[in-house]
């Protein structure tokens, strides 16, 4: 499977993490070996096999539609990088 | 004081013959001392750690005390500690003093031990060596050219160190054994949901868990009775009754099965290492113990599967980094996208940007089902070849680590050799079984050799129960680095 530097800057843009030409020709070049790790599991049958996602298979819990959260917004808050009137502050999205 | 284990201390704590102020004034002492050397510690709070140690000491008076009451323990920093730096070992999170505690440090501190200090580790998890984290790599403290292992490098120098008589790791593909391993004492990875995950920083979350790391199968039982439990606060916390861990120490080992499967030697194993691992076999026989061979037949498959499924969940896991509630926040952005990738790509080591993209790629449009959800498929097979294996044995053993601590350098520049070294750890958190490695000799460099034992889904005391008796029957567990004395 062959990745091109488009795949790794498309990628990058997907996980939301900053990437310049430079470093996506470096992460391609470390990718190749990694994908060909994980290739050694392509020529395997996995026909009839059901996906494992779990050690235990165990159920979700259902737990009563209760409030059991305290209001800790304030502390919570305090190591914030930017708050006013208990929100959060980001760069404007809509103008 | 300096060898000191948790039962050593614990008993002399119940004895009065010293107090909890003055065994953590030690071990603050010696961390003040010796911790430049390894870097094993990245925060350190005399004041909270002595606020704890005589809280510990009033309850004793008061007639309160539980094993670990004012016992020392090391916290590795991906654990959550309210109004404690917690870093995981991260630039993105180098400014985060957490507002809450993770449920193993309410045990901790439920049972009155006393908080040490935080731990160093590979950047949020990811790693194999100690090398990644953002400040700065652990040094082995049996040779300080080479590394203690990682995730949990940290916390295992400094029980090696003996900076710290026991402390906390974490395991996802091995991050309590091998660096155990490599540094000559003991890791236990309990059953996938016997140890809770709330307030664990969350890597890989189906197959991260928090275990003991100590001196001695005896002090990870006692921490083990602490750590584990159901709490309703994770949701793949297992409901089950409590468990003495330290119930079935002495049990006599006649008759266990042990297997050794045939693949744990076809893989390329360094022969210091094997020779070791055959001679601590020969000491189970000679305990009465009968060895069976028996077969993994999948578990080549164990490190690729493994890098698709952990990058995948680590993606997911690591998307909430994004400088807007806690943590990082890059200091020039244009818009709000550009404020997420740059928070990102600064407040981010290569390793962990690296695995975010992997798993974003596994996981993307196209490519799900032939990577992740095979991954998965295959899971399965793996957890099976256990399954079988287990019909045959009792517990499984191998070696933890295919070498010996390597020098620093060495692999950091080719992520897939760095992969490999966890080929023995990495199909027990797959299949989601306990695992533990406990030091069985040496190499012809002096570096420590660790024997893993695998048992079937919650053995951990017929486990801890076989290290034990292989501790009475052998003094590995008890040998020390040089240049730790300090005076």
């Amino acid at each position: 499977m062959s990745l091109t530097t488009d795949d790794v800057k498309r990628v990058a843009r997907l996980a939301r993490i900053a990437i310049d030409d430079q470093e996506a020709q470096a992460t391609l070049a470390q990718f190749s070996g990694i994908f060909r790790l994980i290739g050694e599991m392509q020529s395997i049958d996995v026909a009839n096999i059901e996906p494992m996602s779990h050690a235990q298979d165990v159920m979700l819990r259902l737990r009563d539609d209760a409030v059991t959260e305290i209001d800790q917004r304030a502390e919570f808050q305090s190591i914030a990088p930017q708050v006013e009137a208990g929100l959060y502050l980001v760069p404007k999205v809509i103008e | 004081m300096l060898h000191a284990t948790l039962k050593t201390l614990s008993d002399g704590l119940a004895a009065g013959k010293f107090s909890s102020t003055e065994i953590s004034k030690y071990f603050i002492n010696k961390i003040n001392k010796l911790n430049k050397a390894y870097n094993c510690f990245i925060t350190l709070d005399e004041e909270k750690s002595l606020t704890q140690a005589r809280a510990a000491d009033a309850l004793r008076a008061a007639g309160h005390a539980q094993p670990l009451t004012g016992v020392p323990i090391a916290q590795k920093d991906i654990f959550c500690a309210k109004g404690w730096l917690t870093t995981c070992g991260s630039k993105m999170l180098s400014n985060f003093v957490s507002p809450y505690d993770a449920h193993v440090i309410e045990r901790f501190n439920a049972a009155g031990a006393v908080n040490l200090g935080k731990t160093n580790m590979d950047e949020f998890a990811m790693g194999s060596s100690n090398e990644t984290s953002f400040y700065g790599p652990v040094k082995n403290p049996w040779d300080t050219t080479t590394v203690p292992g990682g995730s949990s490098g940290g916390s295992a120098a400094a029980v090696a160190a003996r900076l710290a008589p026991a402390a906390t790791g974490t395991d996802t593909g091995g991050s309590i054994r091998q660096p155990a391993a490599l540094t000559g004492i003991c890791g236990l990875k309990p059953t996938y949901g016997v140890v809770s995950r709330y307030g664990m920083i969350a890597f890989a979350s189906s197959l991260d868990q928090a275990g003991p790391m100590a001196r001695s199968a005896e002090d990870l039982a006692l921490m083990l009775n602490v750590m584990a439990g159901f709490d309703a606060r994770d949701s793949t916390s297992l409901l089950r009754d409590a468990e003495d861990y330290t119930g079935d120490l002495t049990r006599p080992l006649k008759g266990l099965r042990i297997g050794l499967p045939k693949e744990f030697v076809a893989e390329g194993v360094a022969p210091d290492v094997l020779k070791n691992i055959e001679t601590a076999i020969a000491e189970y026989r000679k305990l009465g113990c009968e060895v069976v061979e028996v077969s993994l037949p999948n578990m080549a498959l164990s490190v690729p599967v493994y890098y698709v499924l952990a990058p995948a969940e680590a993606s997911s896991n690591l998307s909430r980094f994004d400088g807007v509630r806690y943590g990082y926040r890059a200091k020039d952005y244009t818009n709000l996208t550009d404020m997420y990738e740059k928070t990102r790509a600064e407040g981010f080591g290569a390793e962990v940007k690296r695995r975010i993209l992997i798993g974003t790629y596994v996981l993307s449009h196209g490519y799900y089902d032939a990577y992740y959800i095979r991954a998965q498929k295959l899971r399965r097979l793996i957890a099976r070849d256990f399954t079988e294996a287990f019909k045959q044995c009792d517990l499984i053993m191998g070696p933890t680590s295919p070498t010996t601590a390597f020098k620093l350098g060495e692999k950091a520049g080719d992520p897939v050799q760095m992969y490999l070294s966890d080929i023995y750890t990495i199909a027990v958190n797959l299949a989601g079984l306990p695992g533990m490695s406990v030091p069985c000799g040496f190499d012809g460099k002096g570096l420590p050799v660790g024997l893993q034992i695998i048992g079937n889904y919650f053995s951990e005391v017929r486990m801890l129960n076989a290290a034990h008796q292989y501790q009475l029957a052998t003094d590995w567990h008890t040998r020390a680095p040089a240049g730790i004395d300090t005076p």
